[in-house]
């Protein structure tokens, strides 16, 4: 049996920059008749800054909240892929009774490290088959990018081929849309460095967006918050500085999931991206005629 | 009253250095039966043997201990030392007071010698309840089997039948001529692999000697050395092969085309086929898959219509088309067999980031070789396989599918550094606007002439050697983007080709775990066949009277492979030169008074070794085949009546040895 | 590599132990293929491929690892892990030699990147959440870079992508007792290992 009600850890990206994300992905969780318990008080799981360094707190933040989901007695869903990869590294390190010990030190609680953490996208992908499709994706192509902390470390976060991947293909042609197959999928786009090095952002993802739109896609779906951003936000700079004449929208996957389910664009917030995919949608028949875009 | 001789080695100062050998000699004078001691620095050189030879006889001795090495070593030498000097060779007892002694416990000498003093001890309570044993003499069937039709079978049929000994070639595809015979050139010296090779095939079909079953199977090998029992499996070849003349009608008739397997699948052949133009035998086989004939007659019984089609049947000029020919089995004993198995191709659709096959352009080795070839599917023209042009770029990948843990094969396969030269060699000889690029990580070039050859490809070809391993292989537009490092520089590079070829290592034949198992031949965690010694015995295994050769024993090139060949038919050659052949006496017995016909031992034994018998009084009881028995003990160990022994193991014997340290 | 002068190697030094026993990886399986540097995405801005790193821990080059800007400029996309042939996890290499470097305060090869680290995590001590605004703004002013990344603020802003005030989460007092114990765990750690 499959659990209908997850703790719900979105992460604070979800509260700002991706809030698209967070709502498409409620909406589309309501729609299944899948309950999302959001845990109270959760704070950051530390990012790439905490692991990046200081072991402990890379270790101890995720702990706390997987410890509140452990309190709930419900599997962890989580929606942000660097989240969720800092969650099942937390987990796995903790399987070492020592630090589990001096983690529960550190937090002042009892944690036993029993929590199931899963991805938002492995939760849609089990559902697959229960959903009723009322606006079928048919008549879009779509280039599925997976990013790296998705599906990387295999052993550790478990859940698709690392090269090639497919759950979230196999998701979307549910959905009624066709998938191209392409050689990018989990390539990396910069990660959290558009601060830092935002040439370095440009130039990967432009590989990227360049590869998917030489497949044949018409839109490019994400399972991240940063891939998104990387990939959505910084189209105008890559027109400059490559001289690209395309644009392709960039979706998560949520959304396209709202779309097929029956929501409207501007329930999922399909307003709010850098590079708008309403034309696009409305081309393929898929955004209902008269939302206005808001720049 | 028994007479021992203990004979304590030095051995250099492999055992004098750590054992104090004079205390050993001095312990071992007042064990029970021990009538003389002595010492040798090498007790098996001549010297040494002498002298044990000549205190035998001047002490009357009847019984001998040895402490030394191992008996894996040189029990036998010894046997023969005392043979000679008329004691029953079984009257021999080896203290292994090297490997289990000195060697392990250099850094306490005193514990050491006490150790090769108990050893010794043992010895000398197991040796005085020895009994003499003597050996059988079984005969021999001299025909040899040899399973593998490629370079290194062919070459051990051919040497074994000029020894004027029977042979039959077992080959599982339609024609022998195994990989070699898909090659273009043979590095280093840019020989035609075909031109060399097919000389050597149709020897094989004249030969008088050698019986080739192409199109066959080994289906299971019972038996021991000299007398194999030996199923076969002939596949029906829907062709009478006795009345076909080759002449090639059928195949050229036949209207059905599918992808040739001969040719990696880039070019097509008939249902009816001959898997390429020198085959041997030259006469075709019927692909019951793809032919219409079949087809029909399938869809006939499942209700449904198709056009039936005997074309090949109606154009046949000897009336040899047998639509109703059915697999066979031949039985045939044999004296020895020779595995030539060899090897395929590593499949590096598990390189999800070179495309795992995604890519048209990016192509293995061997299908360069197809291409290359004059009689392969573009009559050597090499074309991108997606679009028909003709590459200007290419690059070649190192080591997939070897040197890779990650993808489970951590070993060089050895032969890939120079056939990516010779193919480089060769693309700029078929069109010198071409521009070769090899990654490698090492260019192993350990080989007459390779090195030079290696260099060529650089020096006078032009190709550009990159250091460094390939991370990822993409499309781009037309073009396929290659992504790697210049590790002598230390900066990524990327290659924009036109094609790519992969240097897809070896790996045994599909089946060959399958095979080593019904041979009762070792295999290791690849599933290459494992040798009897990898640098003393490289041809044999551990099943007396099964040898092996070429690449299923590891990756060999092809003057490796013929060698091999020639070494195993000499080994089988030497085998055939007797007329009859030694049992070793220390096998397994069964005493019939004891045993309860439980047949435990007939389930447990490794070697099929144990037979029934029904004794008078009717009852089922086990019986051992001495000839087959190997002496393991497994039979010992398992019989719940005691009612199974071993010969110069006896429980009475061991059990000897074990109260001499209870004092 | 950038490097003049002629190289002592220490085999089996402290830094190849150090990175042995925190990551868990055997630095003398790499071979040197190379593959790490051939599909690493920042590569081709890093002072030394990851193999080099690799080679220069094998070596004991110590210095030259610390300083490097490569265990900055890793993004831990873990790309070489997953391919590497010798099964080595060298994004897990990274990631000790960067505790290493925290840990020496050893002056950062990439200091804007370190110091968005920096700022990350202050700023999750300080509301345990991190408020994108505040970590913009605070990086423009203290890297000393008052106008980068200011491009997409209107855009961020418009969408309401953006909230101007920090989010306030109860939990804040656990997580500020817990950097805490964690400084405190350190500072112990660090005074053991001088004694």
């Amino acid at each position: 049996m499959r659990p209908d009600t997850y703790a719900y850890y979105p992460g604070c990206t979800l509260h700002s920059t991706a809030k698209e994300y967070d709502v498409s992905a409620r909406l589309v969780c309501h729609k299944l008749g899948i309950k999302l318990q959001e845990l109270e008080n959760w704070t950051c799981c530390g990012a790439s800054s905490a692991h990046t360094t200081n072991e402990l707190l890379s270790i101890a933040l995720p702990a706390r909240e997987l410890q509140a989901a452990e309190e709930m007695g419900l599997p962890l869903a989580v929606a942000c892929a660097l989240c969720f990869s800092r969650l099942k590294h937390s987990a796995y390190e903790l399987a070492d009774k020592e630090k589990l010990d001096l983690v529960n030190e550190l937090l002042g609680k009892e944690f036993h490290n029993t929590t199931e953490v899963v991805h938002l996208l492995k939760v849609l992908y089990e559902e697959r088959d229960a959903m009723t499709v009322s606006r079928p994706l048919s008549s879009l192509k779509i280039a599925c990018y997976y990013g790296c902390l998705l599906v990387r470390p295999q052993e550790i976060v478990d859940l698709d081929d690392v090269e090639n991947p497919q759950i979230m293909d196999q998701l979307m042609e549910r959905l009624g849309a066709v998938t191209v197959d392409w050689g990018f999928k989990t390539e990396c786009c910069g990660a959290s460095l558009p601060l830092t090095k935002p040439e370095m952002v440009l130039k990967l993802s432009h590989r990227i967006l360049s590869q998917a739109k030489q497949a044949g896609a018409d839109c490019v779906a994400v399972a991240c918050p940063m891939c998104h951003n990387n990939l959505d936000a910084y189209q105008k700079d890559m027109k400059r500085k490559y001289s690209d004449k395309f644009e392709l929208p960039v979706l998560y996957f949520t959304q396209l999931a709202g779309l097929a389910l029956g929501f409207s664009p501007k329930q999922l917030l399909l307003d709010k991206h850098f590079t708008s995919p309403l034309p696009m949608l409305r081309d393929k028949g898929l955004a209902d005629a008269g939302i206005a875009i808001k720049v | 009253m028994a007479r021992t001789g203990v004979f304590i080695c030095h051995c250099g100062t492999n055992i004098g250095g750590t054992v104090d050998v004079s205390k050993v000699l001095e312990a071992a004078k007042s064990m029970p039966t021990v009538a003389y001691v002595d010492d040798n620095t090498y007790s098996c050189s001549e010297p040494g043997q002498a002298s044990i030879h000549d205190a035998i006889i001047e002490n009357r001795l009847d019984r001998v201990v040895i402490g030394c090495c191992s008996p894996r070593m040189h029990e036998n030498t010894f046997r023969k030392t005392v043979a000679t000097a008329g004691i029953n060779p079984y009257l021999l007892e080896i203290s292994n007071i090297r490997e289990h002694c000195s060697w392990v416990h250099g850094d306490d000498k005193e514990a050491a010698t006490d150790k090769a003093i108990e050893l010794v001890r043992m010895a000398v309570a197991k040796v005085a309840s020895l009994e003499p044993l003597f050996s059988r003499q079984v005969g021999l069937t001299k025909r040899a089997l040899v399973i593998g039709g490629g370079i290194a079978g062919i070459q051990a049929a051919l040497d074994i039948a000029n020894a004027d000994y029977e042979v039959v070639l077992v080959e599982r595809e339609p024609s022998i001529g195994g990989r070699m015979a898909q090659l273009d050139k043979t590095f280093p010296t840019l020989d035609c692999s075909a031109c060399i090779l097919a000389p050597k095939m149709v020897d094989v079909a004249q030969h008088p000697n050698i019986t080739l079953l192409t199109y066959a199977e080994v289906q299971d090998v019972k038996g021991f050395v000299g007398n194999f029992e030996v199923n076969i499996l002939q596949k029906a070849r829907k062709v009478d092969h006795i009345k076909c003349t080759g002449c090639g009608t059928c195949w050229q008739k036949c209207l059905e085309r599918t992808p040739s397997e001969f040719n990696l699948e880039m070019g097509k052949r008939s249902a009816i086929y001959i898997p390429f133009p020198q085959a041997v035998p030259l006469k075709p086989v019927i692909d019951t898959e793809h032919c219409a004939h079949f087809k029909y007659l399938e869809a006939k019984e499942e209700g449904r219509d198709l056009p039936d089609c005997n074309i090949c049947q109606q154009l046949c000029p000897v009336s040899a088309i047998d639509y109703e020919q059915e697999d066979q089995i031949i039985s045939e004993r044999f004296g020895a067999i020779i595995v030539a198995t060899g090897y395929q191709t590593f499949d590096h659709s598990v390189y999800h980031e070179y495309g795992s096959g995604r890519y048209a352009d990016v192509i293995t080795g061997l299908h360069l070789e197809r291409l290359l070839s004059a009689s392969g599917p573009t009559g050597g023209e090499v074309i991108r396989p997606s679009d028909g042009l003709l590459p200007k770029t290419v690059v070649f990948v190192s080591c997939v599918g070897s040197r890779d843990e990650q993808k489970g094969r951590a070993y060089c396969s050895k032969v890939c550094c120079m056939y990516m030269a010779k193919q480089a060699i060769m693309l700029k000889e078929h069109d010198p606007e071409v521009q070769c690029y090899i990654f490698y990580i090492d260019i192993r070039a350990g080989g007459k002439d390779f090195e030079e050859f290696a260099r060529r490809a650089q020096e006078e070809y032009g190709t550009l050697y990159l250091r460094g391993r390939i991370s990822k292989i993409y499309q781009e537009g037309k073009k396929l983007i290659v992504c790697g490092e210049d590790s002598l520089i230390g900066r990524p590079v990327e290659i924009a080709a036109d094609l790519v070829v992969l240097a897809t290592g070896m790996e045994p034949s599909i089946g060959a775990a399958e095979l080593a198992q019904r041979l009762k031949i070792s295999y290791d965690t690849n599933n290459f066949f494992i040798e009897a010694h990898p640098k003393l015995r490289p041809v044999e295994t551990n099943t007396d009277g099964i040898f092996l050769a070429g690449s299923c024993i590891g990756p060999r090139d092809i003057p490796e492979s013929v060698a091999q060949g020639g070494a195993a038919a000499a080994k089988v050659a030497a085998l055939f030169s007797q007329d009859v052949l030694t049992t070793d006496p220390m096998v397994a017995t069964i005493d019939p008074m004891l045993c309860s016909g439980c047949l435990l031992c007939t389930q447990v034994c490794p070697f099929n070794a144990i037979d029934t018998q029904v004794t008078r009084d009717g009852r089922t009881i086990a019986l051992v085949n001495e000839t087959m028995c190997k002496g393991c003990g497994l039979c010992v160990a398992s019989c719940r009546f005691g009612a199974a022994d071993l010969r110069g193991f006896t429980q009475q014997q061991i059990l000897a040895q074990v109260t001499s340290l209870w004092r | 590599m950038n490097m003049t002068g002629t190289i002592k190697p220490s085999p089996s030094s402290d830094l190849q132990n150090f990175v042995e026993s925190r990551s868990g990886q055997k630095v003398l399986r790499c071979y040197q293929c190379g593959k790490c540097s051939a599909g690493c995405p920042a590569s081709y801005v890093m002072d030394m491929g990851p193999r080099q790193i690799m080679r220069a821990i094998q070596l004991g080059l110590r210095e030259k690892v610390l300083e490097s800007s490569t265990i900055w400029l890793c993004i831990s996309c873990q790309t070489c892990s997953a391919r590497c042939p010798n099964e080595i996890d060298i994004a897990r290499v990274m990631e000790s030699l960067r505790w290493l470097a925290a840990a020496e305060k050893s002056e950062p090869a990439e200091k804007d990147i370190a110091l968005f680290h920096q700022l990350f995590l202050t700023l999750i001590k300080r509301s345990g959440r991190v408020h994108e605004l505040s970590l913009g703004a605070l990086y423009n002013l203290l890297g000393r870079h008052p106008f980068a990344n200011m491009k997409r603020l209107p855009g961020m802003l418009a969408r309401g992508k953006l909230s101007v005030l920090p989010p306030r989460v109860k939990g804040v007092a656990e997580i500020r007792s817990l950097f805490a114990k964690v400084k405190a765990m350190e500072k112990e750690h660090q005074k053991r290992e001088v004694e």
